[in-house]
């Protein structure tokens, strides 16, 4: 009876040892940073990223290795890491996250070759960094509860009375608060806390742009402020969380126009500058803004002479408000956002 | 090493697994507090902490008398009643565990789009946690002598006076206890909330850290939450009281009186059908009507799928481990020397309990990023996590079991020439070992539908069943998260059945 006991309990030691053994061989098979690799913080859509990344191992022989997180937590985390950072480059998704790199002293400059691939409008004065695309704000609407012609002019309305509980947004994400920031850099802190206020009372919140844009779409809520990206995303597929809705562009160089840009930098700590500086080329070379155009991401393409999704109005029609991305701060809109009781 | 005798070896290792598990506590708190203390009030003293405090403090409210209600009613009536199919009840009512709160809500929430905001909250916490109140206060009216009542109702009492008057005080600690589970639950829940549009601490926790990542305002939060967690631990010692409930001697145990339902056996069923559709059959067709969507389209990656599983199992089993090995010294202290020093150290990892997962994920991440970088963005940060958040359910298991054990077996065996070592692994480990698979599975299933420690802490590339779930359900790709629901669920399955034992065994 012992020995038998004794049996199972040494078969069940050597299953569970052998178990863990797998796991963590295969946790670190996973993940753990390569000191061969280019290592690419990416808080982009890891599909582009991906497509990116492998692209570029094809066309260079430079092995790499993504890390993805979000915008705004990532920004920091490098920040955090400062000059131990394992980050070689840092891709997001809006660029005030960027900004917060750039303003701990942490990128260097893009190579100017690399930056004379994109219009001047779209990389920042201090050319600390670049865009790698760009999405743009837009009301989707159901016409069912919103008329068209009860519609807004500017984004700056939906802070009125009238639109109260008539409105959704995603006040949590990097997106929403890239649209803050361009209104804060355009209308000035007053204007900006006074909406941001109007926001908090009035408006319904949702946990991201897709929840936003489908509680429109069932008409739980009439509009939402969103990036165009998601609804033509939608459109292109099976329209289930779109077919109830329309957007609508504010134009007239409006808050509500804004364009945000997605940007990609080198970090002054990098070891490997030269293929780091290489990626960002290939990022926005034709051939690289040819796989976002393809990727059915429905983001723009921002290099020179590259054509976006044909389903997409061109950009140069959105009529967006002028905007240095460098002047973009995230840290003031999180405080605005956070004295507004929004965060 | 001596079996019994004083043992260094290990009272330094329980002192190494209190110290730890203190540790997000200490973190936090000075993270928090770094701000410099006219900040901090400055951040805390403000509307949003005040709104975050109301809708907590409305969720707590409104959930909690509902789990003791529907906890308590339905154990009575599967255990004091002639309910018909008393068993067939038992193992329905308890089975809600086997799914996840989140998974829940997702199921709901998918349904019934509009039922967000507290009303949604409140019916899926109330669904998803009423067993925690339920399992206890079963399994005591099992084990409770009948004689009281009798002897109560020979004193004149009517059947439900009675009752009332012997049985419920009885039945307060375990009350109490299902009801702290439910309420620290209610405190650390953000899958749930996050889907319902509900802030509470924690969600806003994960907000700030999505703002900012390891700043002060996210540990300041994270230090309101832990205060409302010890505020609602010393309620429940306030609220159990002092009562009595064990038996003195042995002695034939009275069968409890069971009450005759009669004209109210036909509302009780359609009761406790409603409570199990609800609980129950909601989650379960809406994860298969999705999954079958998801079969139909062929927009199953099976490929991920498995190496998703895989990881899940072997964090969970790591975990499993982890938790076993921490709680060890200390269970093996307190079963040979309840001293002063031993029981403090036990106290110090049930501090733990009360941890919400992502204090720890915020702790961990703060302090690997600002002083054991070599230990950022690893596997074992996030082990630890696991091992600090659930040692305590390994160490309730590990002290019954040793209690099986008594020194004396271990004392003969030394007198017979065996060294410590064997005398564990040939008297004690056998013994226990029933206790200790108890112990591991209850981590291991808890390890693998861990959302928000996870979220803060998986390292890049290791993807878990709750995380790429809540990836795919986070942007209402309902279909996409239905097969990892579905084998959360299939991985729940065991604990439930564990559960279970513990009501029917008791006798």
């Amino acid at each position: 009876m012992t020995v038998r006991r004794r049996t199972v309990i040494s078969a069940l030691l050597a299953l569970t040892a052998s178990t863990t053994l797998a796991a963590c061989g295969g946790g670190d098979e996973e993940y753990k940073a390569d000191p061969a690799s280019l290592q690419i913080y990416s808080a982009q859509h890891h599909e582009i990223t991906d497509a990116w990344a492998r692209a570029f191992t094809a066309k260079t022989g430079i092995k790499t290795q993504v890390r993805s997180g979000k915008d705004s937590s990532m920004g920091h985390q490098i920040v955090e890491e400062g000059a131990s950072s394992p980050a070689d480059v840092f891709l997001t998704e809006n660029s005030p996250a960027m900004t917060v790199v750039e303003r701990a002293r942490l990128l260097a400059p893009v190579d100017a070759t690399t930056r004379a691939q994109v219009p001047a409008a779209m990389t920042p004065s201090s050319n600390a960094w670049l865009a790698i695309a760009a999405r743009s704000t837009v009301m989707v609407y159901n016409p069912d509860k919103l008329p068209a012609d009860q519609l807004p002019t500017s984004l700056m309305d939906l802070a009125e009375p009238e639109w109260k509980d008539k409105w959704g947004a995603a006040p949590g994400g990097a997106d929403f608060q890239a649209i803050v920031a361009g209104m804060l850099a355009q209308k000035g802190e007053a204007a900006t806390a006074s909406w941001l206020k109007g926001l908090k009372d009035g408006s319904k919140t949702y946990q991201n742009n897709i929840a936003t844009m489908k509680a429109v779409n069932a008409g739980e809520v009439p509009a939402g402020i969103i990036y165009h990206y998601y609804w033509y995303r939608d459109q292109a597929g099976n329209k289930d969380g779109t077919q109830n809705t329309r957007l609508h562009y504010f134009k007239n160089q409006d808050p509500g126009a804004f364009v945000s840009l997605s940007a990609g930098g080198v970090l002054k700590s990098s070891k490997k500058p030269q293929q780091a500086q290489a990626f960002l080329k290939f990022v926005t070379s034709p051939e690289g803004q040819k796989i976002l155009a393809d990727s059915k991401s429905m983001e723009y393409a921002v290099g020179n002479g590259v054509a976006s999704d044909a389903a997409l109005p061109p950009l140069a029609s959105l009529q967006a408000p002028p905007v240095d991305p460098f002047t973009l701060n995230s840290d003031q809109v999180t405080r605005l956002m956070t004295d507004a009781g929004i965060l | 090493m001596p079996a019994s005798s004083k043992n260094p070896a290990a009272l330094l290792a329980a002192t190494l697994v209190a110290v730890l598990t203190v540790l997000p506590l200490v973190v936090v708190t000075s993270k928090g507090l770094s701000l410099g203390w006219d900040q901090a009030s400055e951040f805390l003293l403000r509307p949003r902490i005040a709104e975050l405090l109301r809708h907590t403090g409305a969720l707590m409210a409104l959930t909690l008398p509902a789990t003791l209600v529907i906890g308590v009613g339905a154990a009575w009536l599967v255990e004091r009643t002639s309910l018909p199919y008393a068993g067939v009840w038992r193992m329905l009512l308890l089975a809600p565990l086997a799914v996840p709160a989140f998974v829940s809500s997702y199921a709901w929430i998918s349904w019934q789009p509009g039922l967000s905001g507290l009303g949604g909250a409140v019916l899926v916490t109330t669904l998803a946690y009423y067993p925690f109140v339920y399992l206890p206060v079963a399994a005591m009216l099992r084990r409770l002598d009948g004689a009281d009542e009798d002897v109560a109702r020979s004193l004149g009492l009517t059947p439900t006076r009675a009752a009332l008057r012997t049985v419920l005080p009885r039945l307060r600690p375990a009350i109490c206890g299902g009801g702290l589970l439910v309420a620290l639950h209610l405190l650390a829940e953000y899958g749930v909330l996050e889907m319902m549009r509900y802030q509470t601490f924690t969600t806003a926790i994960l907000q700030q850290y999505a703002v900012g990542f390891s700043d002060a305002a996210g540990s300041l939060l994270a230090l309101v939450l832990l205060v409302l967690c010890v505020g609602v631990l010393g309620l429940e010692v306030g609220a159990r009281g002092r009562t009595r409930v064990a038996r003195i001697g042995s002695g034939a145990q009275g069968e409890p009186p069971r009450a005759r339902l009669g004209r109210w056996t036909v509302p009780s069923l359609l009761g406790l059908t409603a409570l199990v559709a609800l609980a129950l059959a909601v989650p379960l067709v809406m994860v298969v009507r999705w999954l079958a969507v998801g079969v139909q389209d062929s927009a199953i990656d099976v490929g991920h799928l498995l190496t998703v599983t895989a990881s899940t199992i072997g964090l969970a089993v790591a975990g499993g481990l982890g938790a076993l090995l921490a709680a060890l010294p200390g269970a093996w202290l307190l079963s040979r020397h309840r001293t002063a020093t031993s029981i403090v150290l036990e106290r110090a990892t049930f501090v733990a309990s009360s941890l919400p997962g992502v204090v720890v994920g915020l702790a961990l991440v703060t302090l690997t990023v600002s002083w054991f970088r070599p230990a950022y963005q690893t596997i074992g940060v996030l082990l630890l996590a696991y091992v600090i958040l659930f040692v305590p359910r390994a160490m309730v298991s590990l002290r019954a079991g040793l209690a099986t054990a008594p020194p004396e077996l271990s004392e003969a065996a030394r007198s017979l020439r065996l060294g410590g070592p064997a005398t564990f692994a040939r008297v004690v480990l056998p013994l226990a070992l029933p206790s200790f698979l108890t112990g591991f599975v209850l981590v291991a299933l808890a390890v693998s539908t861990e959302l928000t420690a996870t979220l803060l802490l998986a390292p890049t590339g290791t993807d878990t069943l709750a995380l790429a779930f809540w990836a795919s359900s986070d942007e209402l790709d309902y279909v996409g998260a239905a097969p990892y629901a579905a084998l959360m669920i299939a991985l729940c399955v065991p604990l439930t059945l564990l559960l279970r034992r513990q009501i029917v065994e008791e006798r």
